[in-house]
């Protein structure tokens, strides 16, 4: 069974993955891994914490050491007290030095779209359809009634002459390195969820919505798009290929693409 | 009716459609004690394969272990005990079960599983765990029996209705399994149903039809929890004397009623979704095959996951409150001192219940949501945590000072202290959203949640069996058993949970029918998933310790003592077990706290002061 996933696959950033995170690979992966340790360390610290006194007091007051029972609760109120509170300040510096401001520049600090790279995915069972608007920068129009599963997937209209440019792959997303990058995620059929780990990007793709998200990859590699939420049988084998290329590796293969295009005077469909 | 009247009732009243709330309680705690033996067998069979992808899962094995575990009780049952002997029944349903999945192509084809058969055991692990196991075994047994003794009354308030409810679950549990041997199979959207994929898969309307007993049957449950306790108890029973656990089971109720009626209405809609044509959760434009869904569109799938988790927050909450009205019975008992800051304990859980209607979006940060609505669900989940630390303080804390018996229910309720601990700590990187943004929808998520239902609810749940047996069946579980059972199960469930953990800040999504094995990010972790397979064997395994330790210790002849853990709420005041009609002979009258252990009379130690005692503490 192995083999079957494995072979034709090739692996090649498994130095970024262990036992514990991916390594990160964008530039706002450094500050959610901080909020990550972060609070593991209290974790830790609250359970050592707490488990020495726990078996401290196991000890302690074990049956048989012949003490006499205290009907009193501990003496030292301000113990217990200041472990919360500890935890309360914690919880407020996390909340207030981190998480808010944080959530702010992800959903509001979008970059300008003219400096991005901007894409159009559109999930399906069980394929990530990548639509890039080629050289005129906007995408063409799509309807639903025009998807065809072998030759037009995401129902791209070449009645609209934005589309005519437009470059669509499947399962096969490409950006450039050092560039913020514009996703529009929506899906055809159920919800999705759209997972790059190494660049600490995870977004649900609802259909009839489409939500945009950024980040912005700071080395080249070759990863996989992951599917995060149950959307139907294959959803474990929902997968594509992520590739973060140098400028002109992408300019390259952009070329490919473009070239490939059908010409005006061919009748295509 | 006297006592004697009833004991001439017929054999269906009595122990079938009974009124009585202890008889109910035991059916309730039989049936949701069989779910849990299900769905646990379920998942053995998933984890094989997450272990194993694609290999033949041994179900000859798992099908031969459950008929001998049948034919053992029938045995040790004897010609004697013929009701006890009919427990088997259940092994050989779940081996029976077993077999059949390996018939039809669309399951366990010779052994193998194919990946819609792997989703539909993944939904009903989930829906069986959560609301015909767990919830049903808290409230439904737990509560049932053990709320009316120790408030002193003779019943529930309603002791119709608590009959019907017993048997509106009954009738959603079998229609749960039912689903299996439909066409299509049972539900595969998993226990969260999203729409629209639960609106266009198989199994979901059976899944919606089950669900909607199971919902009914819990609201009429939760109205008679909350007559019963504001109306019933007896004299002297001040609301500042009702042992913590009853006050757990009030707030729990409270939950229930409020927070049930948001999937109901969900549950409805989904259901017109699938079977009118309406489309509430179903936006236009949906594909399927290649062609455009007829649904007139102009829902939000959104909608569903809003009605949903409205309910589902406060229902975790369901599901380890009781828990720790267990635990904290448990605990003082055998730390022989009051439960230290009791007052604290009440007021924490009045804010808990409050503010777990205002956490539920913490689920959906990674559905889009906007800035102003994530920090407030970011900031409410954090202050919902404060609560559960107190709970935790108090228990730690309460064990200063104490003289602390290790009795087997004592081992389980300590254990489940750093338990639970670990299930709270992994819930806060989950309840901050950006961490969440790396954590959501993995392996993370799911060792989380399982640190609190499994060694956290199902352990306090081991202690709340050990420690009551004696008041139900007035005689005392094996406690070399016991132990053998609590170690195994212990580790059993680190070993498979911590792994969880692990493979979630990996990355690794849950759902998964190959467990990862197609995932780069997977790859270091992957040797994992046989780990926490060996794990779910060794839970299973000394679980059959627990079972034999019931059947060995009903065909005892001797009966343990009335109170034999010296314990003071009012259960203890009457016989073990108590008399079938009205509980108490004669109606007791308090005029103590719940925990007066140790408390000193006339210069004078006395270990423990029941409740319905009359002395004079002095301090
Ligand atoms: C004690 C042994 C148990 C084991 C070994 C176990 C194992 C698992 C595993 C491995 C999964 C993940 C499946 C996947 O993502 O593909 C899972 C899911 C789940 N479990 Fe358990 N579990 C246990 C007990 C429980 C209990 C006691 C409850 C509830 C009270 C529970 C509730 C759930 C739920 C709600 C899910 C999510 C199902 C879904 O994805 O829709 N489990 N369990
Ligand atoms: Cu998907
Ligand atoms: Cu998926």
């Amino acid at each position: 069974m192995e083999n079957e996933y494995l072979n034709g696959y090739h692996r090649m950033n498994t130095s970024d993955y262990g036992y514990w995170l991916p390594k990160g690979a964008s530039t706002f992966a450094p500050e959610i891994d901080t909020t990550l340790y972060l609070v593991h360390i209290l974790m830790v610290i609250m359970f050592v914490v707490w488990g020495i006194f726990f078996i401290m007091f196991l000890v302690q007051f074990r049956s048989g050491n012949e003490k006499k029972v205290v009907h009193s609760g501990y003496p030292k109120v301000i113990v217990p007290i200041s472990m919360i509170a500890f935890v309360v300040i914690f919880d407020m510096y996390m909340l207030f030095g981190h998480d808010i401001p944080f959530w702010n520049h992800l959903k509001k600090d979008f970059p300008d779209a003219e400096k991005s790279t901007v894409v159009r995915i559109v999930a399906q069972q069980f394929a990530w359809n990548v639509h890039y608007p080629g050289q005129d920068g906007k995408f063409g129009r799509s309807r639903p009634e025009l998807v065809d599963e072998k030759i037009n997937p995401i129902g791209l209209d070449f009645d609209d002459p934005y589309a005519k440019d437009d470059i669509t792959t499947v399962g096969q997303l490409r950006i450039p390195v050092e560039k913020p990058v514009i996703i529009h995620l929506t899906s055809k059929d159920v919800i999705h969820s759209f997972s790059l780990p190494v660049m600490r990007v995870k977004q649900d793709v609802i259909p009839g919505m489409s939500i945009p998200i950024w980040f912005e990859p700071t080395r080249t590699g070759n990863w996989q798009i992951a599917c995060a939420q149950l959307c139907g049988n294959s959803h474990y084998n929902m997968k594509g290929i992520f590739k973060v290329q140098n400028q002109e590796d992408f300019a390259a293969w952009m070329a490919i693409q473009e070239a490939e295009l059908p010409q005006d005077d061919e009748e295509v469909w | 009716m006297t006592n004697a009247e009833y004991s001439r009732q017929s054999f269906w009243r009595q122990y079938i459609f009974s009124v009585d709330h202890k008889v109910i309680g035991l059916q309730y705690g039989l049936t949701a004690l069989s779910f849990l033996l299900l769905g646990f067998m379920l998942m053995v069979l998933m984890r094989w394969q997450l272990a194993f992808p694609g290999e033949v899962i041994p179900w000859l094995t798992f099908v031969v272990i459950f008929i001998l575990l049948g034919l053992a009780i029938v045995f040790l049952a004897g010609k004697k005990r013929p009701y006890l002997a009919l427990n088997s029944l259940i092994f050989f349903g779940i081996a029976a079960l077993i077999w059949y999945f390996t018939t039809g192509e669309e399951r366990l084809p010779g052994g193998i599983m194919l990946p819609e058969f792997y989703n539909q055991l993944g939904t009903m692990h989930g829906t069986i765990m959560v609301f015909l196991g767990v919830v049903p075994l808290a409230v439904g047994a737990f509560g049932n029996y053990i709320l009316p003794l120790q408030i002193g009354a003779p019943d529930m308030a309603f002791p119709r209705m608590n009959m019907v409810s017993y048997w509106v679950y009954f009738i959603g549990g079998v229609l749960m399994i039912i689903s299996f041997f439909l066409p299509g199979g049972a539900a595969q959207s998993g226990w969260t149903s999203y729409s629209p994929l639960a609106d266009i898969n198989t199994g979901q309307t059976m899944w919606l039809v089950a669900m909607l007993f199971v919902i009914i049957s819990s609201l009429l449950g939760a109205i008679n929890f909350i007559v019963t306790t504001v109306q019933l108890r007896v004299e002297g029973m001040t609301w500042f004397r009702l042992p913590f656990f009853v006050w757990t089971q009030l707030i729990t109720a409270f939950l229930l009623l409020l927070a049930f009626p948001s999937l109901q209405i969900g549950a409805i809609m989904q259901l017109l979704d699938r079977v009118a044509g309406s489309s509430f959760f179903i936006p236009a434009g949906i594909i399927q095959g290649g062609k455009v869904l007829e649904y007139s569109g102009g829902g939000n799938p959104l909608l569903w996951q809003h009605l949903f988790w409205f309910l589902a927050h406060p229902e975790v909450y369901v599901l380890i409150l009781p828990a720790i009205g267990i635990i904290t019975e448990v605990v003082t008992n055998n730390t022989r001192k009051p439960l230290w800051g009791y007052p604290a304990m009440v007021y924490s859980l009045f804010f808990i219940g409050f503010m777990s209607f205002l956490v539920y979006a913490h689920h959906m940060f990674i559905t889009g949501m906007g800035t102003a609505v994530t920090t407030w669900f970011q900031t409410t989940t954090l202050i919902i945590s404060i609560p559960s630390i107190i709970f935790l303080a108090v228990i730690v804390f309460t064990l200063w000072g104490g003289s602390i018996r290790f009795t087997t229910p004592m081992l389980f309720a300590l254990a489940w202290v750093p338990m639970f601990g670990i299930g709270g700590l992994t819930g806060l990187p989950l309840g901050l959203a950006p961490p969440d943004i790396h954590l959501h929808d993995t392996y993370y998520v799911i060792g989380h949640f399982h640190y609190i239902v499994a060694p956290g609810s199902i352990i306090a749940f081991f202690a709340g069996i050990y420690y009551w047996f004696p008041k139900i069946c007035g005689k005392k579980l094996n406690d070399n058993l016991g132990k053998v059972h609590f170690w195994g199960t212990i580790i059993g469930m680190n070993l498979t949970f911590a792994p969880m953990l692990v493979q979630g800040m990996a990355g690794v999504s849950r759902r998964l029918y190959d467990g990862g094995l197609g995932y780069d990010h997977a790859q270091p972790v992957l040797f994992l998933n046989e780990w926490m397979t060996w794990g779910a064997w060794i839970i299973g395994i000394f679980q059959i310790f627990f079972i034999l330790n019931i059947v060995l210790t009903l065909r005892k002849k001797s009966r343990s003592e009335e109170n034999p853990w010296d314990a003071t709420t009012l259960e203890w005041a009457t016989t073990s077990p108590p008399i079938a009609h009205g509980n108490f002979i004669t109606e007791p009258f308090v005029y103590h706290g719940p925990y007066e252990y140790n408390v000193s009379v006339n210069g004078q130690n006395v270990p423990y002061l029941p409740q319905h005692k009359k002395m004079d503490i002095e301090d």
